[in-house]
């Protein structure tokens, strides 16, 4: 009898203390780096682009984006390009889901034309960008299975492997900051042969409405090629209040008029 | 065109008085240019005389908008001038200039406008509300100013109920004496009558839901007024009678989306006193994305096309497979190419075409264009006047 308590309460501390699996805890964090971000509701932001090849020679896009926030199914989101001139207006609509492939309208100003494209094209480049399609859409808790890696100081490192199968990666190493509302500071991506392919480094960080990190700035290094992305968000904006009716085929003609 | 005019001061007269009694808040400005040097060479010798083979030409695309009420509220603009060697397709035109409200879930647009329906890739047969640009493009994707009131409704369940009340039509434009891509007759476009007794003012109406649900993109449309293709019909003492008729045309368009296959469908049945008929465009698009993991994407296209008018369909695509691929290579330079070709199922016509374009720097860019006429086959009604109008283009743009 004493023999069977013992053994129950070493299986019952074994189980607090140890038994949460590396993917487990690496749930956990994706989880609550979620809820930490919950509750935004809708944001826009203006970005520049700067495109660098392995010379250093530069080239750059101004860009603005509306995201509304969805709990229900992934998040709705909006793009304009306002340079290059020649693709002035161009924009992009993207309805986000947790489960399954995303769904995107592409509008074409000078023939004011609508296009529903594929989103199949995940792994290729944005615009020309270091940045795939699939970097920059709405990083759903669904859309990756994970694995706790290592904790160091209040950083937080998780290997994430894609659910989607025509994701250019194998995985991705995520470092969260716990004490910084589980905000992302850096992410390696490993190509399909699982070699480290590019670095994203989040910097510039501010806190908007006592509650939501955004970084001022993505820095995206290719290792492979030797090119590099940057991006600059400014004028963060929380309180426009856009619903349904600012993400609907209407409105991404509007945008690009 | 007086009278359009006329029509655009009065709207517009009203919109800025609105603008300026209702908005102290931030108007944004914004102004762009577009000089465009574009080269044609007919490298066949003419077929019909007055015909040139080389056609230097200039055009001029200003743009203005402002914005005001978080973007709700604006007023477009889209100007246009062609300067070329046949005078004819020196022309001008106010592609856009239309104030826009939105709110919630409606928007309301008064003005000239540009309206594109459909998903075909090779002909657009759905897409019916502006009139085509003929002398312009030869693929008829440049579009005339169309005078509207457009009202969109859009619903959570239902999509969205667009309707169109357009109040003046616009004639098309053929090229004239020294042009290429003309009828052996010289069509002038002042010759050409309505049905209709109110000619060019009859008040015209459309109307067009578009649904979305998974994959499927669903546009159904009707159109009632002047139609925007003349209809010839030919006197059995072999006279052309050409005219505008009064139309009702109704359309359907389908994509279906799957991952990277797009199925494409659209049709149109229209019918007017003198010609009732079918026509279809039905294929697919598939897209090998990202081959060389640095971008390279090759889509294949392929489309059947049928029209009921049988050999007086003025678009000459009867009975006939497009085959096509688009290749991007989603560079820094946006470099894209467009290959294709039009194969008639029946006779030996075909069509090829090349358009491929690429940005220089921040605000340059160049586009290369070829259509080759091949082995038209002499008893196609229309096509046979096009047999030696195979042409290379090559046009730079500078924006401002």
């Amino acid at each position: 009898m004493k023999k069977s308590i013992i053994t129950t309460i070493a299986l019952v501390a074994f189980s607090m203390g140890f038994a949460q699996t590396a993917e487990e805890r690496g749930l956990q964090i994706a989880k609550a780096a979620e809820e930490a971000d919950l509750g935004f509701g809708s944001s826009t932001v203006e970005l520049q682009m700067t495109l660098k090849n392995k010379n250093g020679q530069t080239s750059e896009r101004f860009l603005e984006n509306k995201t509304l926030e969805l709990t229900e199914d992934g998040d709705k989101s909006l793009i304009v390009f306002n340079s290059p001139k020649d693709v002035k207006g161009t924009a992009t609509l993207t309805f986000t889901h947790k489960v399954g492939s995303d769904d995107q309208w592409l509008y074409l100003p000078s023939i004011a034309r609508v296009k529903r494209i594929s989103s199949n094209n995940k792994s290729g480049p944005f615009v020309g960008s270091e940045f795939a399609y699939e970097d920059l859409s709405s990083q759903e808790v669904e859309k990756y299975s994970y694995k706790f890696l290592k904790e160091e100081g209040s950083n937080l490192i998780v290997e994430q492997d894609p659910v989607d199968p025509i994701s250019g990666y194998t995985r991705r190493v995520v470092t969260y900051n716990k004490d910084k509302g589980y905000r992302i500071e850096k992410i390696e991506f490993y190509d399909r042969k699982n070699s480290l392919l590019k670095t994203l480094t989040y910097s510039d960080y501010k806190l908007y409405k006592d509650k939501f990190w955004r970084a001022g700035t993505f820095n995206m290094v290719n290792h492979q090629s030797n090119k590099e992305t940057i991006l600059k968000f400014s004028n963060y904006n929380f309180d426009a209040g856009l619903t349904d009716d600012d993400f609907t085929q209407v409105a991404l003609k509007r945008a690009g008029n | 065109m007086k009278r359009i005019i006329l029509f655009i001061i009065i709207s517009f007269g009203y919109a800025f008085a609105k603008a300026q009694s209702e908005t102290p808040k931030k108007v944004t400005h914004d102004f762009e240019l577009e000089l465009e040097g574009e080269y044609r060479y007919f490298y066949e010798d003419a077929q019909f005389s007055g015909q040139e083979n080389h056609y230097p030409s200039l055009a001029i695309r200003p743009e203005y908008s402002a914005e005001w009420n978080k973007g709700y509220e604006s007023i477009n603009f889209k100007g246009f001038l062609r300067i070329d060697r046949d005078n004819v397709r020196t022309h001008w035109d106010i592609r856009e200039l239309y104030y826009q409200k939105a709110k919630k879930n409606w928007e309301l647009s008064i003005g000239l406008k540009k309206v594109y329906w459909g998903v075909a890739e090779s002909n657009h047969l759905v897409d019916i509300i502006n009139q085509t640009d003929a002398v312009e493009s030869f693929d008829g994707e440049d579009k005339l100013g169309q005078p509207m009131a457009q009202f969109s409704w859009v619903t959570n369940d239902f999509g969205t109920f667009n309707f169109f009340y357009l109040p003046y039509h616009r004639k098309r434009t053929f090229a004239g004496e020294e042009g290429r891509l003309r009828f052996g007759v010289v069509i002038d476009k002042d010759d050409l009558g309505y049905e209709s007794g109110a000619e060019e003012w009859r008040q015209d109406f459309a109307f067009r839901w578009k649904y979305f649900v998974g994959a499927f993109d669903i546009g159904l449309s009707h159109f009632y007024g002047n139609g925007r293709e003349p209809l010839f019909v030919f006197t059995p003492t072999g006279d052309i009678n050409a005219f505008y008729p009064v139309i009702n045309q109704t359309g359907l368009d389908v994509q279906i989306t799957h991952n990277a296959f797009l199925w494409k469908f659209e049709s149109i049945y229209r019918h007017a006193d003198a010609q009732d008929f079918l026509a279809l465009v039905a294929g697919l698009e598939y897209t090998f994305s990202n081959i060389d993991g640095n971008g390279l994407d090759i889509g294949l296209l392929g489309e059947y096309l049928y029209d009921e008018r049988d050999e007086l369909a003025l678009t000459t695509l009867q009975n006939d497979m497009f085959f096509g691929s688009r290749i991007a290579f989603n560079d820094v330079q946006d470099t894209s190419i467009l290959l294709g070709g039009i194969k008639d199922l029946e006779q030996s016509s075909t069509i090829f075409s090349i358009e491929a374009s690429r940005r220089f720097g921040s605000s340059w860019t160049a586009e290369i264009e070829a259509r080759i006429f091949n082995d038209i086959d002499t008893s196609e009604l229309i096509l046979s006047n096009f047999q030696d109008d195979s042409f290379l283009r090559l046009s730079i743009s500078r924006f401002f």
